[in-house]
């Protein structure tokens, strides 16, 4: 029937309205506003982030290989990157096992005030690190609740590692939660009781087949943990004291060139920061696709 | 290897819902037994908590002369089958029959051989390196299968296996089942909607209505013998008409069938098949007048649309070549052979789905292969 009526009225690809008189002018400027928005888009990017990169690279690069062997000789410097990476390593791992344990609880099990435990995983997104580090020092700090405790044990927390791990943990809690609650979700509990069924204890069902099914979800929500973890100045710099060579992070030695006018070292360091971000997030991106297969 | 499983008063509530209601029925050593049920019927239910997924709140269950209930799933060495085939997928075709011998800790030579033992019994053999996203549904369905019977279950478990499948697959997966249960003879208990599957595969069919059961027999006797007005609706194509008992039987302008069981009086439902209505231009010794609204030719055999006196409707299947000439608006005379005549009051407890108001005839059926897939399990 279909093939009688071809004659009158030619498909027509670009689906245009109904009974519009699609004119050449009209169809030009349909066009144009999708073209528009992707030029906006781009300019934006490429303003906002692609440009304070540029400007970073340019100037670090600038000052010479003699200033950024110079700088990266500095014991404060090295120090400084080793204290980075080791708060963003312990809180990756404390994210990932309680992560992990807090989104099978949240995809699984129904209980009561279920809905409020998921809106508080999100706490640390809303509040602002600068109050996330104000609330360990009202703990832990002189005077503080838990200050009684860890004195009487010799265990020194505020401007030392313990509080900063501890503010750093805190406010990259949601990422790995929030991505592998909704792989867990998909999954559903099939293949968990083929497993049960085959003979699989519950542990071997763990680590053979639910870990497998949700790993890419979550190294996506690990990567974006670290990426959090290792950017962080804002608590950091309240609860550590920014002591140098003692509590001082990348971030706050950034900070603290800035302050002294070093800028050029400060340009490095950044540099240096950002490289690690870059590799992070080309990660993230190769974890989020195959998690989004994962979730299909 | 076999053993009987038996099921003693069952019973699982989910909230204030009673999904499953004192169920209790025999599933014979070596033989494969159907439960089938609409939707909510509880027959999932009953199978899951026969695997361990799901703790009954009452009753037992037993697998040859051991006592399943309260053991975990593992402890109960059964074999799962699920209607999304539940294959891991990150494991190959492979992977994923081994899975269950490896966490039983097999030696792996042993291990490696049942393997491909089951992957050539399956048919996929050349399939070992696929991934489960890179198989048909059938296929799947096979693996999955594999994968269940690979540790050597005393019982198997199928819950609605050819559900997600598509018609012409179901039909051939369901052939290659019965050949696969001909062979290895494992006792296997088989959920499912699909009467036909039920009737086809089932050496015992157990039907379930509302966490209950309704019928537990041989399928013919399902077929001929529905205990109930459900099980006479719900197994196989069904007309209702509605009447009143006089005199010991049910009249529509004419005899029309008896109902000795039922009391003068009372009102009744008949549930008749379409292809036991018979059509005959002279009146019989029990037979009434009816006219042919409509006549639908198949080729071998004609769907007839029948109003009775009363403005009943009921429909009829007969082949062409009984047919006598009769065409649409032929003023005829109908008889009816294996009616069951069940009282209002039962038939209202009943209400099948789609069932219809009264002095309505209504025509259960849901596509052509059931009604004659029907009929040739009569023959």
């Amino acid at each position: 029937m279909s093939s009688t009526q071809a004659p009158e009225r030619p498909p027509q690809p670009d689906a245009s309205p109904a009974g519009a008189p699609t004119s050449p002018a009209r169809a030009r400027s349909e066009r144009l506003v999708p073209r528009l928005l992707v030029a906006v888009a781009l300019a934006y990017v490429i303003v906002l982030l692609l440009g304070p990169l540029g400007g970073i690279i340019y100037y670090a690069l600038n000052s010479g290989l003699a200033v950024i062997g110079q700088t990266f000789s500095q014991p404060d410097v090295q120090h400084a990157f080793y204290l980075s990476f080791l708060i963003m390593l312990i809180t990756v791992i404390v994210n990932t096992v309680f992560g992990v344990m807090v989104a099978l609880v949240l995809a699984r099990d129904r209980f009561p005030g279920k809905h409020l435990a998921s809106a508080l995983v999100d706490l640390p997104l809303a509040v602002s690190p600068v109050i996330v580090g104000l609330m360990a020092v009202l703990l832990f700090g002189r005077g503080g609740w838990f200050e009684p405790f860890f004195a009487a044990r010799g265990i020194q927390v505020i401007f030392a590692l313990p509080s900063m791990v501890l503010v750093t943990i805190f406010i990259s809690i949601p990422f790995v939660i929030r991505e592998v609650v909704p792989v867990l979700q998909e999954l559903g509990l099939e293949e968990e009781q083929a497993a049960w069924t085959l003979g699989a204890s519950k542990t071997q069902t763990f680590f053979r087949v639910t870990l497998p099914n949700i790993r890419w979800g979550l190294l996506y929500g690990i990567a974006l943990s670290a990426a959090r973890a290792i950017g962080e100045v804002g608590a950091v710099l309240i609860v550590s004291g920014a002591i140098e060579g003692k509590t001082e992070t990348a971030t706050l030695l950034i900070l603290r060139f800035f302050d002294q006018f070093q800028q050029q070292q400060g340009y490095i360091v950044a540099l240096t920061l950002a490289a690690f971000s870059i590799v992070l997030l080309i990660g993230i991106e190769i974890f989020k696709r195959k998690r989004t297969r994962e979730a299909g | 290897m076999a053993g009987a499983i038996n099921v003693q008063g069952l019973t699982k509530s989910f909230g204030e819902f009673r999904a499953v209601d004192d169920v209790t029925f025999e599933a014979r050593a070596g033989e494969i037994t159907a439960l089938l049920g609409p939707s909510g019927s509880g027959k999932s239910t009953v199978l899951r908590m026969i695997a361990g997924l799901e703790q009954p709140d009452a009753g037992s269950i037993w697998v040859g002369d051991e006592e399943h209930t309260g053991k975990t799933p593992q402890e109960r060495r059964l074999g799962f089958v699920f209607q999304h085939y539940a294959l891991f997928r990150h494991m190959n075709v492979r992977q994923n029959v081994e899975f269950g011998l490896k966490v039983r800790k097999t030696p792996r030579p042993d291990a490696r051989a049942r393997v491909d033992e089951l992957l050539d019994l399956v048919g996929l053999g050349a399939f070992g390196g696929r991934y489960p996203d890179q198989l048909s549904g059938g296929q799947r369905q096979r693996v999955a299968l594999a994968r269940a019977l690979a540790p050597r279950p005393e019982v198997l478990l199928l819950d609605e296996p050819f559900g997600a499948l598509d018609a012409h697959v179901r039909q051939e997966l369901r052939r290659w089942l019965d050949g696969l249960h001909r062979e290895l003879g494992v006792t296997s208990l088989l959920v499912t909607h699909d009467q036909e599957e039920a009737l086809e595969l089932a050496s015992a069919v157990v039907v379930m209505r509302r966490g209950r059961v309704e019928q537990a027999a041989a399928p013919v006797d399902i077929y001929n013998r529905p205990a109930t007005p459900f099980v006479a609706g719900f197994v196989g194509a069904s007309n209702v008409i509605r009447g009143t008992v006089e005199n010991g039987g049910l009249s529509f302008g004419g005899p029309a069938v008896a109902a000795e069981d039922v009391a003068d009086g009372t009102d009744a439902q008949v549930y008749i098949r379409p292809h036991d209505v018979r059509l005959t231009r002279i009146q019989g010794e029990r037979s009434f007048p009816v006219t042919v609204e409509r006549r639908t030719n198949l080729g071998w055999v004609s769907k007839l649309q029948l109003r009775l006196t009363d403005g009943q409707m009921i429909f009829a299947e007969l082949p062409n070549e009984e047919l006598d000439g009769i065409e649409e608006r032929d003023r005829v005379y109908g008889s009816l052979r294996n009616a069951k005549v069940f009282s209002v009051d039962a038939a209202d407890l009943a209400s099948v789905p789609g069932d219809g108001g009264p002095g309505q005839a209504v025509l259960h059926t849901s596509d052509e292969p059931e009604v004659l897939a029907a009929q040739a399990g009569q023959n």
